[in-house]
């Protein structure tokens, strides 16, 4: 006689029910907060507890809050202008680091790996050495041949310059990373044949190898951009008076008291990170099928 | 791979660009910051580079062994329940529907990417006075008829304390320790699982015998990826631990912002990167012990 | 009569989509060599892994030693597996590998220690067992699985696929080492594989599974000179499949009308009828210069079309007419040395008794 037998798989523990609510437990924990400052951002109460009605007058004030504006507009310039360096650097070092041998190449791979690991606040205050010794340093300009320079680094954006060498030190090793891990499915015959049916060795990067890591090279574009949009620390240490910055302007507002303006503000800063790294993550989807 | 000298010109043209820029913007600032580590302060702005150990043995100092102490103690207990958390998760992806798991996988990193700022902003946000999670149990406390019973319902302290930093590491660094776990579970070849199984040992026996060596890379590598930021987090225990959960990265800010004793807050950040190049020396010598074993 | 180690009874499973194992019921005898023979995706290690209760959630019964495994989990199965990868503990020595299953279930160290010992001796890794697995060979690796399922003492030992991963001559010493140690050990070996050289050579009985089902369960001999159907006289080595219809059935045998032969008389003892093949094996076969002296075989005049020379033997492709290709295997003796010619005409004939009727 035939019997249904219901037992689950010895390894199937997707489907034990522990598991399952310990996961719907987890992703509430994770989302109730985020999902509830995204809420209250439309709330119409200042107690922010209690659902008064929807009302989009906190995206108003935010808009209307100068400061706030050019915050949030220095921010997305140090973003773009951090992807477009650290996207170019980062790819060319990716490039390196995969097709060369050579000395203390563990070495090298180690350091390149270091702004990643090492504690931010490290970074943070080390940049602020630098660039106070450089100040120090240009100050003593101030009346001679190079008095251009000052005044040239005190326009926009070139005043968010400082900030934006900094984001990019610590995010183009992550780029170089990703397009590494999307150059590793690579496969080296591909070079090889196209030299062989006589292609230059530009030409066949250009026609081979880039179109081959494009999607690493966007993911890790995106992956700057987030990450020199969300970075809070390093520009703590580097901003000066002039060129405060998103995170480090709601960064003053929250230490003065929870409110629904930030929560307006802070909604428009997560769906900016959250579209580019979902477009990073379909972009670097398909490196698993082929890799 | 070829060998550089094969072609200089392309060699130079894609070193160049990291090498130079890394130079610049982060060895060249930490050479100087932990040369100014040996450093005195000869007046409010000039720093001399004398050799001198006394920032760091200032460190040493009863108050500034306690804020280590606490960094320390904090970072590791927020390390352990992360890894509590994230490894069933990881475990539970892993296991799930192929058809489910980018989704799944996606849930989890994705408030890794809103900013750091932000997410603990929103936590304050549940956690205060007047907040969602005290409101929610004076509601259940009023359900519960206790108000008329007991009296009026008495707002927890739930910010402002240890606790209150060590759930806001938690909940902004989970999501971290889920990825290295998630790819080593991946590549965890089942027929281990089944062996083990198959030669009569319980679920639990194969989870601890086999399971968690067998993905003892992953573990290491997500406590360090977890830990070395924790460790010197400055903007969770600043913004959740009000004053009295200071740890070593609010020192080191109150040296650079207020403070000005730039000599010692450098001692101190050299002291989180000697503690991370220790972290990472422990995570390669068990990375190249496992090595043979399970090819990670 | 002995009482069967295993029966499997009605046991069916689905995926979704498909069914893996389709109503499949045999029994195997204790001590018996069995193999599971069949291409891939036919069920054979979806049954194997229901056996072990790695694979749950399908229907029927599979008993082991009259105790019915409905509900029993894998770790409590009084059957041991030897997995296609070995998966040998890469973080345990051999020792500990060999010693895991015993340690799991509570055997005391005093016991275990010789156990483990005359385990290893048994696959001949006594020198080798305070080594970790990535320091064997595959070969090596593999003896450890065995080992560490047999310390186990198990009333089935369950091997999936044990020699694809290794090379053709370490394959064909392990083959004879396994039947060694079937003999030796006396217990019941069940063995999957794909490969119809392995299954013959080592196994006692072999069920022949397509599509989730059994075509045909038969000691290896049997099997290979009398297949039930196409797909099983196929498998199992070469074959010629002639396609014929039958036209009338008589004591002296089956005639049928066949591609290329014209009418034939086929000695057969079942039933006969409409469209079927004929079935003969190519070394069956013999090539001649001229039309065979014997009346009565079956013989059909061709052209070499292509000769395959493999040292001893030579397969010969000979095209008839009507379209009728036949394979014939020829002994590369003198007889053979001027007759395998490309496009020369010959004669290919054989005995009718060695024809075999299969009905679709």
């Amino acid at each position: 006689m035939a019997k249904r037998k219901s037992t689950r798989g010895p390894l199937e523990y997707g489907k034990s029910p522990w598991l399952i609510l310990f996961g719907i437990v987890t992703f509430i924990v994770l989302y109730a907060p985020i999902a509830q400052l995204i809420a209250f951002s439309f709330n119409d109460s200042k107690r922010n507890i209690v659902w008064r009605g929807f009302t989009t007058k906190y995206y108003a004030k935010a808009w209307n809050d100068a400061s706030l504006v050019e915050a949030f507009v220095n921010s997305i310039t140090i973003a773009v202008m951090c992807t477009v360096i650290a996207t170019i650097i980062g790819t060319a070092t990716a490039l390196w680091l995969w097709r060369f041998r050579f000395p203390a190449k563990a070495a090298v791979e180690g350091v390149m790996a270091l702004p990643i690991v090492i504690p931010e606040i490290c970074m943070g205050v080390a940049v602020l050495v630098l660039y106070s010794r450089v100040g120090h340093w240009m100050r003593g300009f101030e009346s001679g041949p190079i008095h251009w320079w000052n005044e040239l680094f005190s326009i926009w954006p070139l005043n968010l310059g400082a900030i934006t060498a900094a984001h990019v030190a610590f995010s183009f090793p992550f780029v170089a990373v990703v397009v590494r891990s999307r150059l590793a499915g690579f496969n080296r015959e591909y070079e090889e044949a196209s030299k062989d049916l006589g292609a230059s060795e530009w030409q066949t990067f250009w026609n081979v190898v880039l179109p081959f890591m494009m999607p690493g090279v966007i993911a890790g574009a995106l992956l700057s951009f987030t990450l020199s949009l969300d970075d809070f620390v390093i520009t703590f240490f580097t901003a000066g008076p002039e060129t405060n910055t998103f995170p480090v302007k709601v960064y003053s507002l929250v230490r003065r008291g929870v409110s629904p303006d930030i929560n307006a503000a802070s909604t428009v800063l997560i769906i900016i990170t959250l579209v580019a790294t979902i477009i990073a993550m379909r972009m670097q989807a398909p490196q698993k099928s082929e890799g | 791979m070829e060998s550089w000298k094969q072609n200089k010109a392309v060699f130079w043209v894609t070193a160049l660009p990291g090498v130079v820029w890394l130079l610049l913007f982060f060895l060249i600032p930490l050479a100087l910051i932990w040369g100014m580590s040996f450093g005195e302060k000869t007046s409010i702005v000039d720093i001399e580079i004398t050799g001198t150990l006394a920032n760091y043995l200032r460190s040493f100092e009863a108050v500034y062994v306690k804020i280590i102490w606490k960094s320390i103690w904090i970072s590791v207990i927020s390390t352990a329940v992360c890894l509590a958390i994230a490894y069933p998760i990881a475990f539970g992806i892993c296991f799930s529907p192929a058809r489910w798991r980018p989704l799944l996988l996606l849930l989890v990193i994705l408030p890794f990417w809103i900013n750091l700022l932000i997410r603990t902003y929103a936590l304050i946000a549940v956690f205060r006075t007047r907040g969602t999670l005290n409101f929610t149990l004076e509601w259940l406390w009023d359900l519960a008829f206790l108000d008329k019973l007991v009296g009026p319902y008495q707002p927890l302290e739930l910010l402002y304390n240890n606790g209150a930093v060590i759930v806001g590491m938690v909940y902004v660094f989970m999501p971290f320790m889920v990825l290295p776990l998630y790819a080593t579970i991946e590549r965890l070849d089942r027929s281990y699982l089944e062996a083990s199984l198959d030669l009569g040992a319980s679920q639990w026996r194969t989870f601890f015998s086999v399971t968690v060596p067998l993905t003892m890379p992953g573990i290491v590598s997500g406590i360090i990826l977890v830990f070395i930021p924790m460790l010197g987090m400055f903007l969770v225990p600043d913004l959740l631990g009000g004053t009295n959960a200071i740890m070593i990265g609010n020192v080191i800010t109150d040296q650079f912002k207020a403070a000005n004793d730039w000599p010692f807050g450098a001692a101190l950040s050299f002291l989180l990167m000697y503690v991370t190049f220790a972290a990472l020396a422990v995570r390669a010598f068990i990375g190249s012990r496992m090595k043979g074993g399970v090819g990670v | 009569m002995t009482k069967p180690i295993i029966s499997i009874r009605n046991v069916t499973k689905r995926y979704p989509g498909v069914v893996a194992v389709d109503n499949v019921s045999f029994d195997i005898m204790p001590n018996e060599f069995f193999a599971l023979l069949g291409p891939s995706g036919c069920g054979k290690t979806t049954l194997l892994r229901m056996i072990a209760g790695l694979e749950t959630s399908g229907t029927g019964d599979i008993i082991v030693d009259d105790q019915n495994m409905e509900g029993v989990p894998a770790n409590q199965r009084p059957v041991n597996m030897v997995f296609q990868s070995y998966a040998v503990f890469p973080h345990m020595t051999v020792r500990d590998n060999v010693a895991y299953g015993l340690k799991v279930t509570g055997v005391a160290a005093a016991e275990r220690a010789p156990r483990v010992e005359e385990a290893l001796e048994m696959v001949q890794l006594g020198s080798m067992a305070d080594r970790k697995p990535d320091q064997l060979s595959g070969g090596q690796r593999q003896r450890v699985a065995l080992a560490r399922a047999l310390v186990k003492r198990p009333k089935v030992l369950l091997l999936d696929e044990p020699l694809s991963a290794l090379d053709a001559k370490l394959r064909e010493h392990m083959q004879l080492e396994l039947a060694r140690l079937q003999q030796v050990i006396g217990i019941t070996f069940i063995i999957v594989t794909h490969d119809q050289d392995e299954a013959l050579s080592m196994a006692d009985r072999i069920a022949v599974m397509e599509k989730g089902g059994v075509r045909q369960i038969a000691g290896p001999e049997e099997l290979y000179e009398k297949p039930h159907s196409r797909f099983v006289a196929d498998f199992i080595g070469k074959i010629n499949l002639i396609d014929a219809t039958v036209s009338g059935v008589s004591k002296s045998g089956v005639t049928c009308k066949a591609k290329g032969l014209g009418e034939v008389i086929v000695p057969h003892d079942g039933e006969a009828s409409g469209n079927v093949s004929l079935a003969v094996r190519p070394e069956k076969l013999v090539l001649s210069a001229e039309p065979p002296a014997s009346g009565s075989d079956i013989s059909a005049r061709g052209v070499i079309r292509d000769v395959a020379y493999y040292g001893d033997v030579s397969n010969v492709f000979v095209t008839c007419s009507d379209g009728l290709e036949l394979a014939v295997n020829v002994q590369n003796d003198r007889a053979a040395a001027g007759l395998l010619e490309n496009g020369r005409e010959v004669y290919a004939s054989w005995h009718p008794s060695d024809t075999l009727i299969l009905q679709e």
